[in-house]
């Protein structure tokens, strides 16, 4: 089932041409119409004419959060004020707040590629989603409600909290679609079970989840534990919010990205070069077609890589991977790129636990050195040294395998790495700086 | 015919055990036998005490990492050969000794030995098959 089967699955030869004329447009647009965009152009030497291939994509300057919040609020709209008719916005837990506005174009644009992406998933009219998505200045809530109106599914608007009366409308309601972060799925499923609901008896057979990072061990235990198939779903409000990209049922294997309204890259996060197709860096995307506030070049600091294999689906639009992390915590470790994630992926399969962990940095002489410590607690203790180092070896053995970097690994007494605020600090890099 | 250890998870830095002895001596425990193996990151103590339920709730709640194991402790006859006999004895039915300390009764007659196998329940049964006295967890912890 494909939403929009002449944009969706268009071969590459006629998707091209489309992403390019876009762009020229984009270009002019914002040149017109953004003083930011016309200041960094003037500043980058490049002149909207300039850009006949999507070759050409990369002469043009990168767009960064900080720039938004240095616009804030509205300093990076491209239409006039009155015809924004939705604003959203970031929490800002990590600095000012980053605004971004929609036309009414854009919303319903927003609303066509969330309904795609319910189809993707194997959602149509008749099934009825219940969203738990937060609804308010978050993009969540209302990026999906807005889809499933748009596909004519039946919506129900619960929002997130309140978890004792989902349980009972999920028991009542009869939902076939659940949309929530992965984390509140199994949160939802411990309170059915304590609600004396089998989660595994209700309707429910699909799950479309995202707005934080999951693993696929975590797919595998949310689908065996709620008896559904599990999909990810990938946004950001920079550039829309959810629907993005969007994972299909049918081959389960990468999202893909509605390439017809967003150009994708990857680039090395340091250089800030392309990488070629299949390489792991850092995703860069641009709006095709945004009005109220397109963006050139985001950089969204989220690590992936991306498949242009056609897929079992039908869809020719490009696949990403799950996320694998974020470039602004990536390691460089003897010339190797480490993501902090990459090693709790592999402490996590080498003994099946959520183990505490830090990582400390140091150079002796020209050589940096990577020491893992790993907390031992009564599940991973063994009365018998042998057992222990064979543990430590192991671990050394996959960080070695799928990393490429020696460490050196080092148990410790539990309770004995520093938290702080309730967060571990993960790293400890006492390398000089040069 | 089983002896309860407990074994703690130590990192090697100065003042570790002392938390430890300290943990013990303020809960009023006695400590019967014990036993450090150690690399040069970390250290794994084991212990026999006269209350094991106690001592391995109270080095829990101080933070330790605190395993438990059965061991079996053997009175070994105080004469040339006394060890050899027993563990020739093992060695032929095919039983591993994960490791092993020495323990001596305040009698200063015999001694203890402690010992992990890698099959106890079998080791049991061979030592008393041939008369030598394993001495209960009761006895050991209150003697």
């Amino acid at each position: 089932m494909i939403f929009d089967i002449e944009k969706e699955t268009a071969p590459r030869e006629d998707l091209e041409p489309l992403q390019l004329s876009r762009l020229r447009n984009l270009v002019e647009r914002v040149n017109a119409n953004v003083p930011f965009y016309r200041r960094k152009f003037e500043e980058t030497g490049i002149r909207p004419e300039q850009i006949k291939s999507l070759n050409d994509l990369k002469y043009l300057p990168f767009t960064e959060k900080q720039d938004l919040r240095n616009n804030y609020p509205f300093g990076l709209f491209a239409v006039p004020k009155e015809n924004v008719v939705r604003i959203h916005a970031s929490s800002g837990t990590t600095g000012k707040a980053t605004v971004v506005g929609y036309t009414h174009r854009d919303v319903r644009n927003w609303a066509s590629l969330m309904a795609r992406a319910f189809m993707a998933a194997g959602v149509n009219r008749g099934d009825v989603v219940h969203n738990a998505y937060g609804y308010g200045l978050f993009t969540g809530g209302l990026g999906v409600h807005y889809g499933a109106e748009e596909l004519g599914a039946t919506i129900v608007p619960i929002s997130g909290g309140g978890t004792r009366r989902q349980v009972m409308l999920l028991r009542d309601f009869g939902p076939t679609v659940l949309c929530s972060t992965p984390s509140y799925s199994l949160f939802l499923f411990e309170a059915a079970q304590e609600a004396g609901i089998p989660f595994s008896e209700l309707p429910i057979r699909v799950g479309i989840f995202g707005a934080e990072p999951w693993s696929e061990e975590m797919r595998h235990d949310i689908e065996s534990k709620l008896g559904l198939i599990a999909l990810d779903i990938y946004g950001l409000s920079e550039i829309m919010g959810p629907g993005v990209a969007m994972e299909c049922a049918v081959a389960q294997k990468g999202l893909h990205i509605f390439e017809d309204h967003f150009l994708p890259e990857i680039i090395d996060p340091i250089t800030g070069e392309q990488l070629p197709p299949g390489e792991t860096g850092e995703l860069v995307l641009t709006t095709l077609t945004k009005e109220a506030q397109p963006l050139i070049r985001y950089r969204t600091r989220d690590i992936t890589s991306l498949n242009y294999v056609p897929c079992r689906c039908g869809r020719t639009h490009v696949r990403m991977s799950r996320i694998k992390g974020r470039s602004d915590d990536m390691l460089i470790i003897r010339g190797v790129n480490v993501f902090p994630s990459q090693i709790e992926a592999l402490l996590l399969e080498t003994e099946g636990l959520t183990p505490h962990y830090q990582l400390i940095l140091d150079r002796q002489g020209a050589m940096d050195t990577l020491e893992v410590r790993v907390e031992v607690d009564e599940k991973l203790f063994s009365d018998e040294v042998r057992h222990l180092q064979r543990l430590e070896g192991k671990i050394q053995g996959n960080i070695k395998e799928f990393l490429g970097v020696t460490a050196k690994v080092k148990l410790v007494e539990p309770r004995s790495l520093a938290r702080s605020e309730g967060k571990a600090k993960r790293i400890i890099d006492q390398r000089p700086k040069v | 015919m089983k002896v309860e250890q407990i074994s703690i998870f130590l990192e090697n830095r100065a003042g570790r055990l002392t938390d430890v002895t300290r943990v013990l001596s303020q809960g009023g425990i006695n400590i019967r036998a014990l036993s450090l193996a150690d690399t040069s990151d970390f250290g794994i103590l084991r212990l026999i005490v006269t209350d094991h339920e106690r001592a391995k709730q109270l080095l829990k709640e101080n933070g330790f990492t605190v395993g438990r194991t059965s061991v079996v402790a053997v009175e070994v006859d105080d004469r040339p050969g006394g060890l050899h006999f027993i563990l020739e004895l093992l060695s032929n039915n095919q039983i591993n000794v994960e490791y092993m300390y020495a323990f001596v009764q305040q009698t200063g007659k015999d001694a203890v030995m402690i010992f992990r196998f890698d099959r106890t329940d079998q080791a049991v049964e061979i030592l008393q098959a041939n008369k030598i006295r394993i001495i209960p967890g009761d006895e050991l912890y209150n003697l």
